[in-house]
């Protein structure tokens, strides 16, 4: 039993932080906001210098071979700054589901060039009468004579726009109509009758909707063999989501220090604001959240491998936890800033709609207390 | 970083295991699954000090030479955790966790050669004389004065919410002997026999209907200047040191989720009409059952910064906070969970000596006086308030 970083996670988390300090600061992060690409390949690029593009991706692979505790520790880093690249679509999903699905050869002609930064990914699987039930999946994939038909319609595909290859899940139909299984398939984004129509992501990246009308492919199209895909789903997002609670953490600490440096330096009737109590309660309560998220976030890394029902209740626990104390931080970060916490001239309002943003992904505290109580009733009928 | 015991760890858990199955008679277990206030009465929990004392586990936290165990953070974990989950007696912490480690870090030689053997083998009942009824959280304001008559003390006023104060045979007491430029001046920490002529104890009932907690009064009582504990007027740094331990001994998710495991039963049986079955209490479970796994990975958290030597700061008081909290989310969930039942009361104690047959089945006699008593969890050993003093004064400098 032992918390503590080793000495590579503390290089990893040291060099992150002065990353996001040195080269993210505030003018990127607004020229960023207005970039219809949403990322920056320069920044990219130094991902993949810094080796974080491989960090969990396997070593024969050309990785580094990490835990989801390593990836928690960058994307903690990652939220201090509000970096936008497209690290939990391309590194976390993508290679994620390839690297737990894919064959040989498609993990081979991919991984090594996802830690390269030569190949970006995105996961095409939400659906909108869907709403988050990982299971329900209206898109269709015919089999035909010499490969795959999909039609369908995607929503909320996190990054589409920067990917190059897309994951796209469908409900597997055979010659004898529909099996039942989900399978995951690998569509190239020029594909014609593919379309996206992208947007800007609440607190900053984009996102896009996707319609598949008739894409053909071929058969190897279909990542790795038609088994029903649904529990390597379950087990990338739930990764997906302690990832992105760490993000969550890092956002809430700049935000309480943010509101903190605020209240001792803003004077009202005479004195700082932080010499009201009902002001340091409050900021006291922010804290213990925000100590409760770094808890859950680092519960579910550490528990991102362990056997699915205890790992999908880690991860629905966290996700539904940091998301509500993600919403009191941020919100109240707002509050104590008055009404200039509720202009766009301070960065409060950006950190602030990336939690929100965040506590809508794969679903909110609502939806994940009830997942990890469906997961919990094992003795009781449903 | 790793979440799961090392071989000598697992073998310590089966140790612990080992005694606690030979140990934990099925009385004491009823007894103190029937126990709704904080303490087990003497009987129990004296009985269960003393097994532990035997086995040379009676003071965990102590230093070897004064008799503790010598465990490593990790060891203390897996003793509480095992220890919550088998249900084992709550001995009252007075002596072993709160006036040992005083006397261990202050008193002399005579003292600690005198009490910590009588607080190690449960022969001395310890209670608290800190609060007194104009000095709550604003404790240093105490007017319980102690004025020097020779070779003794001579202590007038009243101290109140003693826990246990009528079976205590000894109280560590903080008490005016001086009035100095601030009002934590002036204060000592002294140690009193209960049986000293001048002290009378009047019970309080809590709103749970349990006697826990008492009013002492004071009227000329005779306490040797010998029992005072390290220097006249410096009590007040003694008496914090001893809150933090109050407060901070850290391990309590494991006890929590044995509370939270025995609502849930009651909620998944045929005695609540299955209580589950409503979407509502299936997440309120949920959402109290994730808030101890957060408390859970904060104590880990903290445990392995102690294991090499950290100082964990002002966490001590996140852990307070949180663990009064959520125990009382744990009580609040079980009242509604009982529906109809919450109605019935059973006014004798102890529960588990009823000569009767109770209002309601023996599963949920606790359930609504563990909730009223509980509102305490918030208010003693610092109330939630005065912890978010704390925490913004040291974890944020405000």
């Amino acid at each position: 039993m032992d918390l503590n970083l080793s000495d590579e996670q503390r290089l990893l988390r040291e060099s992150a932080e002065r990353f996001v300090a040195e080269s993210y600061d505030a003018d990127h992060r607004r020229k960023m906001a207005n970039d219809p690409s949403g990322f920056s390949p320069a920044v990219w690029e130094q991902f993949a210098e810094l080796g974080w593009l491989a960090l969990p991706i396997a070593e024969e692979f050309g990785g580094l071979g990490g835990s989801a505790v390593e990836t928690g520790i960058l994307m903690e880093a990652f939220g201090r700054g509000l970096v936008s690249e497209p690290y939990v679509a391309t590194v976390v999903l993508g290679a994620g589901l390839i690297g737990r699905c894919g064959n040989a050869v498609q993990k081979q002609a991919r991984l090594p060039k996802i830690a390269d930064g030569s190949l970006k990914l995105a996961f095409a699987h939400s659906e909108r009468t869907a709403r988050f039930d990982l299971a329900k999946v209206a898109t269709i994939a015919n089999k035909t004579a010499h490969g795959w038909r999909l039609a369908g319609s995607k929503v909320a595909v996190l990054d589409g726009q920067a990917a190059d290859e897309i994951i796209v899940s469908a409900d597997i139909h055979d010659h004898q109509g529909p099996s039942g299984r989900i399978g995951l398939f690998l569509v190239p984004a020029q594909t014609r009758s593919l379309a996206m129509s992208d947007y800007h992501r609440l607190g900053g990246g984009r996102t896009c909707n996707i319609e598949l009308s008739d894409v053909h492919l071929q058969e190897d199209a279909l990542l790795g063999d038609d088994h029903d895909a649904l529990p390597a789903i379950e087990w990338a997002v739930d990764r997906a989501m302690a990832a992105l609670g760490a993000e969550a953490v890092g956002i809430m600490q700049t935000l309480l220090e943010t509101t903190l440096e605020y209240t001792k330096i803003r004077k009202q009737f005479g004195r700082p604001l932080s010499a009201n109590q009902v002001i340091r309660h409050r900021l006291a309560d922010m804290a213990m959240q925000v100590d409760e998220a770094r808890s859950m976030a680092l519960r579910a890394a550490l528990k991102a491998d362990s056997a699915p029902v205890e790992r999908a209740r880690a991860a629905s626990g966290a996700k539904a936890k940091i998301g509500k104390c993600a919403r009191f931080v941020g919100e109240q970060s707002i509050q104590l800033h008055g009404g200039m916490g509720v202009t766009d001239e301070l960065e409060v309002g950006a950190y602030f709609k990336r939690l929100v943003a965040f506590d809508t992904l794969f679903g909110g505290s609502a939806h994940h207390y009830g997942r990890h109580a469906q997961l919990g009733r094992t003795t009781v009928p449903a | 970083m790793d979440l799961s015991f090392n071989d000598e760890e697992r073998a310590f858990q089966d140790e612990v295991r080992g005694f606690i199955a030979k140990n934990l008679t099925d009385e004491m277990k009823r007894a103190t699954a029937l126990t709704p206030s904080v303490f087990s009465d003497p009987d129990i929990g004296m009985a269960w000090q003393r097994a532990l004392h035997a086995q040379g586990w009676g003071a965990p936290g102590w230093p070897v030479e004064h008799g503790g165990p010598d465990w490593t953070p990790a060891q203390r974990w897996i003793f509480e955790t095992e220890s919550a989950r088998a249900g084992v007696p709550n001995v009252n912490v007075m002596g072993v966790k709160m006036v040992g480690p005083v006397i261990i870090g202050f008193g002399n030689d005579a003292q600690k050669n005198f009490y910590l053997p009588r607080i190690l083998s449960g022969e001395d009942y310890w209670c608290q004389g800190y609060s007194e009824p104009g000095s709550g959280s604003d404790l240093s304001s105490l007017k319980t004065r102690a004025v020097r008559d020779g070779d003794d003390y001579i202590v007038n006023g009243t101290k109140i919410w003693t826990t246990h104060a009528h079976h205590a045979n000894r109280m560590f007491a903080l008490v005016r002997t001086g009035d100095g430029p601030r009002q934590q001046d002036g204060i000592s920490f002294v140690l009193i026999d209960m049986k000293t002529p001048g002290i009378t104890t009047r019970p309080i009932l809590t709103i749970g209907g349990d006697h826990e907690v008492n009013q002492v009064f004071f009227d000329d009582v005779r306490v040797p200047v010998a029992n005072r504990v390290g220097e006249e007027g410096k009590g007040w740094t003694y008496g914090k040191y001893l809150l933090e331990f109050e407060r901070g001994s850290g391990i309590a998710s494991a006890k929590l989720r044995e509370g939270l495991k025995a609502i849930a039963e009651l909620a998944e049986s045929d005695l609540t009409g299955r209580a589950i079955g409503s979407p509502d209490i299936a997440t309120r479970i949920s959402e109290v059952e994730i808030d101890i796994d957060a408390l859970e990975m904060t104590e880990l958290r903290v445990l392995s910064a102690l294991q090499t030597g950290q100082n964990p700061g002002a966490v001590s008081s996140i852990l307070k906070l949180r663990n009064s909290e959520i125990r009382q989310a744990v009580t609040r969930l079980g009242v509604d969970v009982i529906g109809h039942d919450a109605l019935a009361v059973e006014p004798m104690r102890p529960l588990y000596k009823l000569n009767h047959e109770p209002a309601l089945p023996e599963e949920m006699l606790t359930v609504v006086p563990e909730y009223l008593n509980g509102r305490a969890y918030t208010i003693f050993g610092g109330t939630s308030e005065i912890q978010r003093d704390i925490i913004a004064k040291m974890m944020l400098g405000i």
